[in-house]
């Protein structure tokens, strides 16, 4: 604010401040530092803030238990193929409503919208209906398919921005300098949009690693298939009482995301306020 | 949104204010004249291609879908149906047995009240920490923001998991604090035992989750409002409650307004946090209209009747989404 104001009349916007920080945060400090405790100080009346004694032993718990090596694989690999392939449609659709000109324009970008907005708590029972129907239930790609299109309409909405940003002179340069349409786009805007792409695909990524509901109603008998969320939320039945290796469970799970928002800060609060998806 | 896209852009690596690029691109792209325009026949198949697998697998996932619940919640279909495939059309039977069944008007009131409970309380505090953020120096800035993106990135099944570590009965800090505090009924005090804790955990939660996005999109919208406007405003010795309720609110009520209908519409992915917390229990104490949903088609195999609150979950939301679009055309309609 323009005139420095005295110390004490500051003070209550510092402790809204700190609070919003104390209450941000704790969760996420008490989730790690459970992890790091040995059991004792766990199931002690009285809770340390801060652990006296650090230990591993959760950690390794939560790595040996039964199916954490695949059910790492099996997100790694759905949210992989997930954004991959939204990425890929995106691309197309998102460079021919930014720079070409065709009827239905309009139309095409209402329904992106109308689809960013889409109902997915109220389509599980047909969903899981189709799925079985057509011998796609207890499958990966079953997921994939459908992180794909719970990504794609926000993938488009960014990239369509980056690609309008990119002068399409550059382009039309290259296209003189005898370059195809699409050789001028491969050449000259892809290198441009590459910051884009690695953007939007890390929150396609985000919104694909944390799904729960419908991998939890699509995979059900055949439990080699499941992801990590849902691992994690049946983590609590399997180890019961064991809230330490739940947490490094926990920890462990909320890594990835955590490390990627905070590396990514600055395009995170830009891009989601832009796109207006939460993860 | 597009102020907040403007002053986004410009901290995005390509950033450059995109409104006026589009045109500029698509007049490029358009005809200019008939000769022209014949040169580009060719390439008049090329957007609707590009376009194509996005508009098929719409069709295949989101609008067969729900055409597919309609069927269903006007069909007989319980288990066998699902087994044998021979579904009978029963007309508007099922909605006559849900609107005339009181425990689904119970669920329906408890989805409203849940709602106008985490929207009232995420709107206030986003807003009271958005005008925090903006009184704050640099450096204050930057730890509320990075705190508040923290909590934001947590997933959804981790922040469930460590909330409800949080609040265990035994060996839960919240109840260790409040015992050592001086309130000694809630030694050991089961919060998911009882329907109106069990409810105000969840609330806790989803708000927790919920304010770090709409507080950082406020911000953004309150850093676009001129510092000369509070300034004139301050010389004329108005006190900061009617600035910001004649100045700032009206400057960043178009946000706040689809900051509004997110959280809205956004309520209804609770649905996970509850299925994992509290699977709707105890009791039904905290079944909202989802969750309903689910425990009918998947439980109980009454797909029909599933698919019918579906149908009604999916007509709130329409509800709201048309005010939501109404808001999202006037802020950019020239950029679609």
């Amino acid at each position: 604010m323009s005139s420095p104001r005295p110390r004490l009349r500051r003070l209550p916007l510092h402790v809204a401040a700190g609070t919003t920080i104390v209450v941000c945060l704790f969760p996420v400090y008490w989730m790690v530092v459970t992890a790091f405790k040995p059991n004792r100080d766990i199931q002690s009346d009285s809770p340390q803030l801060l652990p006296q004694t650090w230990t591993l032993d959760h950690f390794r718990t939560a790595v040996d238990a039964d199916g954490f090596a695949l059910f790492w694989r099996n997100s790694i690999l759905v949210t992989l193929g997930a954004v991959l392939l939204a990425l890929a449609v995106a691309l197309g659709a998102a460079f021919a409503v930014a720079r070409m000109r065709w009827r239905g324009r309009r139309q095409f970008m209402l329904m992106v919208f109308i689809a960013q907005m889409a109902p997915w708590e109220a389509l599980i029972i047909p969903v899981y209906i189709i799925s079985r129907d057509t011998g796609m239930l207890d499958r990966l790609p079953t997921l994939t398919l459908i992180y794909f299109m719970m990504t794609l309409p926000f993938t488009i909405v960014v990239l369509r921005g980056f690609i309008a940003a990119i002068p399409a002179e550059l382009e039309e340069a290259a296209q003189v300098d005898g370059c195809t349409r699409a050789g001028a786009f491969r050449h000259v805007a892809f290198p441009l949009l590459a910051p884009g792409l690695m953007a939007t695909s890390l929150f396609g990524y985000i919104t694909a690693w944390n799904e729960f509901t419908y991998a939890n109603f699509l995979i059900i008998k055949h439990q080699d298939s499941r992801t990590l969320p849902v691992w994690l939320s049946s983590f609590q039945n399997v180890f019961g009482t064991d809230w330490g290796a739940t947490m490094a469970a926990s920890t462990l799970f909320a890594l990835p995301a955590l490390a990627v928002f905070l590396l990514l800060q600055r395009h995170v609060t830009a891009g989601f306020a832009a796109g207006a998806v939460k993860g | 949104m597009s102020i907040i896209r403007e002053r986004a852009a410009i901290r995005l690596p390509l950033g450059r204010p995109s409104r006026r690029q589009p045109r500029r691109g698509s007049q490029r792209s358009a005809p200019p004249g008939p000769g022209h325009g014949r040169r580009l026949r060719p390439g008049r198949a090329w957007p609707y291609l590009l376009v194509a697998p996005t508009v098929l697998g719409m069709l295949y996932l989101l609008v067969y879908p729900l055409a597919r619940t309609v069927l269903i919640s006007l069909q007989d279909f319980r288990l066998r149906q699902l087994i044998r495939g021979d579904a009978r059309f029963v007309g508007l039977r099922n909605y006559e047995t849900l609107l005339t069944d009181g425990h689904f008007w119970q669920v329906v009131r408890r989805t409203f009240l849940f709602m106008a409970v985490d929207v009232v309380l995420i709107m206030l505090l986003a807003t009271l920490v958005a005008l925090v953020i903006e009184r704050l120096g640099r450096l204050g800035r930057t730890a509320v923001l990075s705190a508040l993106v923290l909590a934001w990135a947590m997933p959804v099944i981790a922040a469930t998991t460590v909330f409800q570590w949080l609040f265990h009965s035994e060996f839960g800090i919240v109840n260790h604090t409040l015992t050592g505090l001086g309130f000694d009924s809630f030694d050991r005090y089961p919060w998911f035992a009882h329907g109106p804790a069990a409810f105000t955990i969840l609330v806790l939660l989803i708000v927790w989750q919920s304010v770090p996005f709409a507080a950082i999109t406020l911000y953004s919208a309150l850093a676009t409002v001129p510092s000369e406007l509070y300034e004139s405003a301050r010389i004329d010795g108005a006190p900061a409650g009617r600035i910001f309720r004649s100045i700032t609110f009206p400057m960043i009520r178009p946000i706040f307004m689809l900051v509004l209908s997110l959280e809205v519409i956004w309520t209804f992915k609770a649905f996970v946090q509850i299925w994992v917390m509290t699977n709707g229990g105890p009791g039904d104490a905290t079944t909202i209209l989802p969750v309903y949903a689910v425990q009918t088609a998947l439980s109980s195999q009454r797909y029909d009747l599933g698919s019918a609150a579906s149908m009604v979950t999916v007509l709130m939301m329409a509800a709201v989404l048309v005010l939501y679009f109404r808001q999202l055309f006037r802020q950019e309609g020239e950029a679609l």
